[in-house]
């Protein structure tokens, strides 16, 4: 199946975890990253259960703390 | 208010603009804003601002002026190490603009202070570099209905999402809860590269103007992201159903002010 990730379009395998995703994708701390599928926040203790569907559009947004 | 001939010459650019015209430059020399923190963000969009004749710009920061922080604070020079970053920016945007009044506020923001600091400002600039300060800046401003622009940079990398009350999510809708102390790195051994600062807080500074004339779209309901590397940006759409928010949502859980432990080396001119 195809996902979305990021803005770049990719071929996946079926039945791929958002917290599998994660891992692929090479997330910086995974665990303090915001993930939403189709413009929905994906609830940060559901990554495991969360299974990734064909079409998804799957963004990271990460924290971003620096400024002075 | 009529302009003098010097004003009509200095602002000739604006005014000239559709957008703006006098009617607009009128409105930014009545404008209040204010800038938390004076550094690799609040630097540039200071000084934008000051030229850009907004009437008061306030300033906040309590750290002096650092030699590693003039790699990318743009707004202090080499004959201002040592001296408070407010005094050193309040002197370049009276420099670059006697038409701006600067307010300086020589402190940190806490849930003591940051209500009253706000509250007389039509737009604020959340220049800081540590999460408990973002997380602050996100819910005074939610809770004083005050718009306001979210930026982070960091390395090569820097993002931006502008606040408007009733208009779209807050910082918190996005990212919940500050990460644990240490936990994502904000801090100086990350590093960032000097120009960032510039892009990133020329952006903020711009959505300030943006929102005080009332033209274009502004970034709410969108985060910006900038990859310096790749030079990308991507505006990433971001979820409309927010009304679980702990602080802009229907039912609010969170309704007074938090002071989050800050990581070790925050605050030390990052
Ligand atoms: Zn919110």
């Amino acid at each position: 199946m195809f996902i979305t990730v990021a803005g770049v379009k990719k071929e996946v395998k079926d039945n791929l975890t958002v917290a599998q995703l994660v891992i692929d994708e090479k997330v910086e701390t995974p665990q303090y990253v915001t993930v939403t599928i189709n413009d929905e926040f994906v609830d940060s203790g559901s990554f495991e259960s969360t299974v990734l569907k064909d079409g998804d559009i799957v963004e990271f947004l990460y924290f971003m703390g620096g400024g002075q | 208010m009529a302009f003098t001939n010097e004003q009509i010459e200095r602002y000739s650019r604006h005014i000239i603009l559709k957008e703006v015209g006098a009617k607009g430059q009128k409105k930014l020399l009545d404008a209040s804003i204010l800038i938390i923190g004076a550094g690799g963000l609040g630097a540039p969009a200071a000084m934008y601002l000051a030229a850009a004749g907004v009437g008061t710009i306030g300033i906040a920061d309590a750290d002096e002026v650092d030699l590693s922080n003039l790699q990318r604070q743009i707004i202090h020079a080499t004959k201002d190490v040592g001296k408070a970053k407010v005094l050193s920016a309040k002197e370049t945007m009276e420099a670059m603009n006697p038409d701006v009044t600067v307010k300086t506020y020589r402190t940190f923001v806490t849930s003591e202070n940051i209500m009253d600091l706000i509250k007389d400002y039509d737009f604020i600039i959340d220049g800081t570099d540590n999460f408990p300060a973002k997380f602050l800046i996100n819910d005074a401003c939610v809770m004083a209905k005050k718009p306001f622009s979210h930026a982070g940079i960091i390395r090569f990398q820097g993002q931006l999402m502008t606040y408007v009350p009733g208009k779209g999510p807050c910082y918190r809708c996005v990212f919940k809860n500050p990460p644990p102390k240490d936990a994502v790195p904000t801090c100086k051994q990350a590093g960032v590269i000097g120009a960032m600062g510039g892009v990133i807080g020329s952006l903020q500074a711009m959505e300030a103007v943006k929102y005080i004339l009332g033209v274009g779209q502004l970034l709410t309901g969108y985060l910006l992201t900038y990859d310096a590397l790749k030079m990308e940006f991507r505006k990433v759409k971001l979820p409309t159903k927010t009304d679980d928010c702990e602080v802009c949502g229907a039912n609010p859980t969170i309704t007074e002010l938090i002071d989050y432990e800050q990581a070790e080396c925050d605050g030390v001119g990052l």
